[in-house]
């Protein structure tokens, strides 16, 4: 099959193209000599089908940068058939640096000037027909946002596709380090070619960054917006959750039960309790992963993500992350796993892998559901707001410091220059396709891993068959037990214990856990912890369960993210190595001061 | 005409890029964004708190840390 590949530098629409060219049927997958992952789709250009593959933006084709490595040795184990290169029609004057070192590979070549309907705006005016002839390329004006002019480009591509194509040279190094030439071929196509106005007319940019970056209006700004994006994402993700769950349990009522119901009981337990509440587990997260990216998409395609970055950095740049990432960890706050796939805006890995350390320790609406739970138990309705600020004290305060001991570990190279593009309107078909990838993204990735790790949890509460459920006789009872000694200097007891393994799954199923291992619910429950725990032990679990593996869906996440055990596995430790010793410097502390 | 850096400009300020001393990676970075010795850069705002800067070169709005603006040699118009 021939293969197409998409290159241009970051902020050229390309991706808006890729998602034009193959409606949004992408799929991910990996290549020969590089390490990340890349979309790719099928079309049918002309009569025969062809792969494009989407190339991370780059500036250079002899950078530094992890892209800029990952783009050359994609080419050099992938030659492809064709290079389609998209650059920015109103930043013409710079990048076509990138397209004459492409046109050195002597590869085969189509190029589009993207988003001309903003170089129109802007009174950039090209001349194609001419600056085709110069550089002996096909060129062609395009709009991949609206589609004007992807007719021609289309059928550019499959003309090009006829001929083979001329092969890559060997030497790439040496071919690329021609500068001078380029600089001088550059200036020439472009006097000819381009007339730029002396100043850009974006008014409506210059006007909005007045506002939007003001030296002391910006940052409330920024909070402004991030709260209402919060807001948006939960409090409209909840009810479309409720739903799922809902239909989920209507399903299993209606249907699955009386289905399953000539099975041994065992069998049913498993089925449903595990497996189906596996599947339930996985389908709550839908509602919440498309709407955060449909948020994304607006707050990233509008451009204020990097002015996000250029207020926040002057904190987060002391933390060795950027402010890209703060916005990620204030979404965390509602929900880990999103905020975690949404790290892939941060083009350095380093970077990423930092902030993907840290967005565990956010304190997340799961967490917060055990924490009402147990401060109404516990704490007088004075103290109970209290108790909670505390611990999203607790929260911030333990992401900082594991920034910055990783911060040395996970060093970022990459020079931080970023672009502020100007303002755009994002498009409904964007919006809509980012959160459907993103989704699919998810299911793909963590459906088999979040359902074992549900069975196998359900079977650790269940097995031996003689043992009364999550009771001290199950193995996790065992378990709880032979971890005792872990988890007596924590003032957490056996019981507790047990619901922490159920926690690894989600904190949502943490009180009905409980529910289940004391036999009780709602205000029974709650009114027998409180005799048996007092405050110190009660928020010594609080601790412990704010810190400690947030969920099965988290660790799935951070590893299809990362695609590197070792760094799921460190996350996993210093969670958990990090719970304990809070939560025993707390307890111990108390209980010493006399609690 | 005085030579300065480009972390040492007003908002407002446009001067002449002289020379780049940065090392490799950003340097090639700098370059690919559009600066080049003779250009033209108007500083449009620094951010509070020493945060970054915003410059603009050409038609292109780029955010940059003052210590890597240090590092640009720039000659007031």
């Amino acid at each position: 099959m021939k293969r197409i590949a998409l290159l241009g530098m970051p902020n050229t629409g390309k991706s808006t193209l890729f998602n034009r060219m193959t409606g949004g049927a992408a799929r991910v997958g990996n290549w020969p000599g590089i390490t990340v992952e890349l979309l790719s789709g099928k079309i049918l250009l002309g009569n025969e089908m062809v792969e494009i593959i989407d190339l991370p933006g780059i500036y250079d084709l002899h950078g530094f940068s992890d892209d800029e490595q990952v783009v050359r040795h994609f080419l050099h184990d992938n030659v492809p058939d064709l290079a389609l290169v998209v650059l920015n029609t109103s930043q013409i004057e710079r990048q076509m640096s990138l397209l004459l070192q492409l046109k050195q590979l002597n590869m085969n070549l189509v190029v589009v000037l993207n988003m001309s309907d903003e170089a129109k705006k802007f009174g950039i005016t090209v001349d194609v027909q001419k600056m085709s002839g110069l550089l002996e390329l096909p060129i062609f004006l395009l709009s991949a946002k609206y589609g004007t002019g992807y007719q021609e480009v289309q059928h550019a591509i499959t003309k090009a596709l006829r001929y083979p194509t001329p092969g890559m040279a060997e030497q790439l190094r040496t071919q690329l380090e021609q500068d001078e030439h380029i600089e001088s071929e550059m200036a020439r196509v472009l006097k000819h070619t381009v007339q730029i106005p002396a100043r850009l007319s974006d008014k409506l940019t210059e006007k909005l960054d007045g506002v939007l970056l003001h030296p002391w209006l910006g940052l409330p700004i920024f909070f402004a917006v991030m709260y209402m994006v919060f807001q948006g994402v939960f409090l409209f993700g909840q009810p479309f959750q409720e739903g799922i769950a809902d239909l989920l349990d209507w399903f299993r009522g209606a249907a699955l039960e009386p289905m399953l119901g000539a099975l041994p009981q065992y069998m049913q337990g498993l089925l449903l309790d595990g497996v189906y509440n596996g599947v339930a587990t996985v389908a709550a997260f839908v509602p919440i992963i498309v709407l955060f990216f449909l948020f994304m998409a607006i707050v990233e395609d509008s451009g204020y993500l990097s002015r996000a970055a250029f207020l926040m950095d002057a904190l987060m740049s002391r933390l060795g992350l950027d402010g890209r990432g703060f916005v990620m960890l204030l979404m965390g706050f509602g929900c880990n796993v999103p905020a975690l796939m949404g790290t892939r805006v941060m083009r350095s890995r380093a970077m990423r892998l930092l902030t993907m350390m840290v967005i565990p320790l956010s304190l997340c609406s799961a967490r917060l559901q055990v924490f009402i739970f147990f401060t109404a138990a516990l704490f007088t309705a004075k103290a109970a707001p209290l108790v909670l600020f505390s611990l999203y004290m607790f929260s911030f305060a333990t992401a900082i410091i594991t920034a910055l001991i990783f911060k040395s570990q996970f060093k970022n190279s990459e020079p931080f220059v970023l672009e502020l593009p100007p303002y755009r309107f994002p498009t409904a078909r964007q919006m809509v396709l980012r959160g459907w990838l993103e989704v699919r993204h998810f299911l793909r990735r963590a459906t088999k891993f979040i359902v074992a790790g549900v069975v196998m949890v359900w079977l650790l509460t269940n097995l031996p068959t003689s043992a009364v459920p999550a009771s001290a006789d199950t193995l996790a009872g065992m378990i709880g037990s032979a971890l005792h000694p872990f988890f007596a200097p924590l003032g957490i007891n056996e019981q507790l214990t047990i619901a922490l393994i159920f926690g690894f799954i989600a904190k949502e199923i943490v009180i009905g856990a409980l529910a289940v291992i004391y036999s009780l619910s709602g205000d029974a429950l709650s009114g027998a912890i409180s005799l048996q725990l007092d405050w110190v032990q009660a928020y010594s679990f609080m601790l412990f369960t704010l810190l400690y593996t947030p969920c099965l869906a988290t660790i799935a996440t951070l590893q299809s993210e990362s695609k590197q055990l070792n760094f799921t596995l460190l996350s996993l430790a210093w969670s958990l190595g990090l719970a304990w010793v809070i939560s025993f410097a707390f307890y111990q502390g108390a209980r010493m001061l006399g609690y | 005409m005085s030579a300065t850096t480009l972390a040492a400009l007003h908002p407002g300020d446009t001067a002449t890029i002289v020379s780049i001393h940065a090392e490799e990676a950003l340097h090639l970075r700098l370059l690919a964004l559009g600066f080049r010795s003779g250009k033209q850069i108007e500083m449009i705002r620094k951010a509070s708190f020493s945060g970054p800067l915003q410059v603009r070169v050409g038609t292109t709005d780029v955010m940059l840390r003052r210590v890597e603006a240090a590092k640009i040699e720039v000659s007031r118009a």
